[in-house]
């Protein structure tokens, strides 16, 4: 990253910064359009919705508030943190259609910035931030999702090239993206299987790559099945030595669960939140009455907002050191189980509040919110179950951080 | 997207003079109160270490929450909340929680006199507590069937005050009644507790000394009621400060509790590896500590907040809702991840699952703090 972090603003500067990106999103918040927009980066399956967010993410790049806290020597302003987390904020409040290429700017970018080359951070970041260069990813393969250790996918040193074979799936953004960070098998003898794998930021453009839409549970698209057959990629583009993959992997893994900072920022989802379950609870009916005067659903609305707002003040607890002084990385570690879960019981909680209407599908004019819930709810296992399920979440927070003996 | 409520997220801070106490009692109370001292004092007549009790006013933390004037450090409950959380993670009993409360209760509703004259005294290390319960059983502390009725100047006293913590050694207590239909509390000093029937209650947490107290046949002077303008206001006050310090001592609770089993999980083997490599033990340690890591940050930002006009009331009755099922959770898988050694009086599980149960029946339990809260939120 750069040399010296940025000096915390004061709050006069953050509280004009903000009336500032306030003002900005106001006026630059593209209308609705006539298609239906995408809740998460994940579910981008028509190029009409693609080019729409390309778009809108350069626009709001060109402004400053994407990448505010990169670099500037890479194409960001070298702002402090708490800017670009005012940018984000603002693009949240204010309903922002939200970032496209999130796996560029919180995942990929934050790894270039932190081990990459300055050749290479000046070849890749000013692409991430203008969603000129679209980026995936390739861990997850048909066979070796949660057991990623065993990725099969081979690349073979031939001259001044890899030559890469295998198939990778779940691969978001896989039939835009002009980067892939692939984690694959170099040293298929090594000692175990992790010391046998690469990291390699992997152009997508050359022949032998192709890409199958995968369908997903709400009936949209976003995803793609991967495969390579003797796709030669440059034997530059690994990224730390051979037979590193794993632990590079696995850094990439703390950006993409938040347990390592350093994202571009900008909003990646923007499913509706406890206080619009409130909301709804308001409008939706029970025995003649308001939901929310049933005092069944009371009680289970206390418990969400009780629980929303622990999520929100356990990060804001990793902060104080004294707090977190014994165990200091249980709240990094278990902060993406808390909550992805609980984004997905809210969700099927805003389901059932909706009593006979939780029968109406996704996109029924006459279903509540034309099923955005529904949608939410089958959308939020996307985050239960990648970037590592919550089982396997488990199993991290049993081991790194209670110290439990591993299985 | 839609309008959303009113509802405004939490906030921590966490003081200097927090993380000082914070630190000291955590070396403290593991010195003095190692598990085979707690079950010594659960065979105790008293249940206290009455000179750890003169050690801990002498650190000056009966005073920490009274201020400067009448001897104390002049900080705030939010500062007692990391002692009482240090406390209860080594189980201790004890009269600090109550002596702390009756001060709280005293400054919030006492006269002037009575201020000037048992703050002091409580700064200094005498114990004190609170007769407000009664064999109904409700959380409610206006719900008041004890009487005073004037005679000859003076108070005359009727009816049964329960759960009375630690009356075995306070030399006062405040005792709420009702005076010509509304709600009163009187201050008892040594002679009129002296005058009080007294029987020792079987509690569940037996760290604790809970008395049933008789006040039938006693009298107090009519100075020893505290500001009639200010109960309802004081006991309002004091169900959150009581709520608050006991969330405190449970989330501490909660953590060694989670130690304690984590501990057996690496070391008990069954089928030649650790049971807790088994992830149905495993996963379930990890959800009780994560539950737990929530109700902790609950817990400081209603420290944080304590006392604000807005907001102090919802995070503190969100903390203890939260840490209730939370330190439940955590202690009853303890009990059943030791297995048959969990079913013995010998385990400590039980230690833990008898404080959960002892902490829910304080300042109210997660059900009537969501029932509240359902009020003041939605």
């Amino acid at each position: 990253m750069s040399a010296h972090s940025p000096a915390r603003p004061s709050e006069q500067e953050l509280s004009d910064y903000r009336a500032q990106a306030s003002a900005w999103f106001a006026e630059n918040l593209p209308p609705k359009p006539d298609f239906k927009m995408p809740l998460t980066f994940m579910e981008v399956g028509t190029d009409q919705q693609f080019h729409f967010l390309c778009e809108w993410q350069n626009k709001v790049y060109e402004a400053g508030y994407l990448g505010a806290a990169w670099p500037e020597e890479y194409g960001g302003r070298g702002l402090h943190q708490a800017f670009q987390n005012i940018a984000t904020d603002e693009m949240r409040l204010q309903g922002s259609p939200i970032m496209l290429n999130t796996i560029g700017l919180n995942w990929a970018g934050p790894l270039i910035l932190d081990m990459g080359t300055h050749e290479e951070r000046e070849r890749y970041i000013p692409g991430i931030l203008s969603a000129e260069d679209i980026w995936c990813q390739g861990f997850s393969e048909p066979d070796n999702g949660s057991d990623l250790g065993n990725a099969q996918t081979r690349a073979v040193r031939d001259g001044d090239e890899w030559v890469v074979n295998g198939t990778k799936t779940w691969t978001t953004h896989g039939n835009y993206a002009k980067y892939m960070i692939l984690l694959a098998r170099s040293i298929p003898d090594a000692h175990n299987k992790y010391a046998g794998l690469s990291f390699f930021l992997a152009p997508m453009t050359v022949p032998g790559v192709e890409t199958q839409p995968i369908r997903k549970l709400t009936g949209e698209y976003g995803f793609t099945e991967t495969y390579f057959t003797d796709a030669r990629i440059p034997g530059d583009c690994l990224m730390g030595e051979e037979g590193q993959g794993w632990a590079v992997a696995m850094r990439t893994l703390e950006y993409e669960r938040s347990a390592r900072g350093g994202q571009a920022g900008g909003l990646s989802f923007v499913a509706p939140d406890h206080r619009e379950t409130i909301e709804m609870a308001r409008r939706v009916r029970r025995g003649g009455l308001p939901a929310i005067e049933d005092p069944l659903i009371r009680d289970r609305l206390v418990e969400f907002m009780i629980e929303a707002r622990s999520v929100a003040l356990c990060s804001q607890r990793a902060a104080i050191g004294p707090l977190v002084q014994e165990r200091p990385m249980s709240l990094p570690l278990s902060a993406k189980l808390m909550s992805t879960e609980f984004n997905r019981r809210i969700g099927e909680f805003s389901v059932a509040l909706q009593g006979q209407s939780g029968a109406y599908g996704i996109d029924e004019p006459n279903g509540i919110d034309e099923g955005v819930w529904h949608r939410t709810y089958l959308n939020s296992f996307s985050a239960t179950i990648g970037g590592g399920t919550s089982q396997i979440q488990a199993n991290i927070v049993g081991e790194h951080v209670l110290g439990l003996p591993k299985h | 997207m839609f309008e959303t409520g009113e509802e405004r997220p939490g906030q921590i801070g966490f003081s200097e003079e927090q993380a000082d106490l914070l630190e000291s009692a955590s070396k403290y109370c593991a010195d003095k109160s190692p598990v085979d001292v707690v079950r010594r004092l659960i065979d105790d007549e008293l249940g206290n270490d009455a000179a750890v009790f003169s050690e801990m006013a002498e650190l000056g933390w009966l005073g920490i929450a009274i201020p400067e004037a009448y001897g104390g450090a002049g900080l705030a409950l939010p500062e007692v909340v990391p002692v009482v959380e240090q406390m209860g993670r080594r189980l201790m009993g004890g009269p600090f929680v109550s002596t702390t409360l009756a001060a709280q209760l005293l400054l919030s509703a006492g006269t002037d006199a009575q201020k000037s004259e048992v703050l002091p005294q409580l700064a200094g290390g005498t114990p004190a507590t609170l007769a407000l319960s009664e064999p109904h059983g409700e959380f409610d502390l206006t719900r008041i069937e004890c009487t005073a009725s004037r005679k000859a100047g003076r108070l005359a006293l009727a009816g049964t005050k329960c759960l009375v913590l630690d009356a075995g050694v306070a030399e006062w207590a405040i005792a709420s009644v009702m005076l010509d239909g509304e709600v009163a509390l009187v201050l008892l000093d040594r002679e009129a507790l002296a005058a009080c029937e007294r029987s020792r209650e079987i509690v569940i947490d037996e760290t604790r000394r809970s008395f049933r107290l008789s006040l039938e046949g006693v009298s107090v002077a009519e100075a020893a009621l505290l500001d009639p303008a200010r109960v309802i206001g004081g006991l309002a006050r004091l169900e959150l400060a009581g709520a608050l310090l006991a969330a405190a001592e449970m989330c501490g609770g909660g953590f060694s509790c989670v130690d304690y089993t984590v501990d057996y999980l690496n070391t008990r083997k069954q089928f030649g590896r650790p049971i807790g490599a088994y992830q149905a033990l495993k996963h379930t340690a990890v959800h009780a500590h994560v539950a737990l890591e929530q109700a902790r940050s609950h817990l400081y930002a209603a420290a944080h907040t304590f006392g604000d006009t807005e907001g102090g009331e919802v995070a503190v009755r969100m903390a203890k809702a939260c840490v209730g099922p939370a330190l439940a959770f955590a202690a009853d898988r303890a009990i059943q991840f030791h297995g048959g050694y969990g079913f013995t009086y010998e385990c400590d599980a039980q230690l833990y699952r008898r404080r959960a149960m002892w902490g829910e029946s304080q300042y109210g339990d997660a059900m009537y703090h969501r029932r509240k809260l359902a009020d003041l939120i939605l």
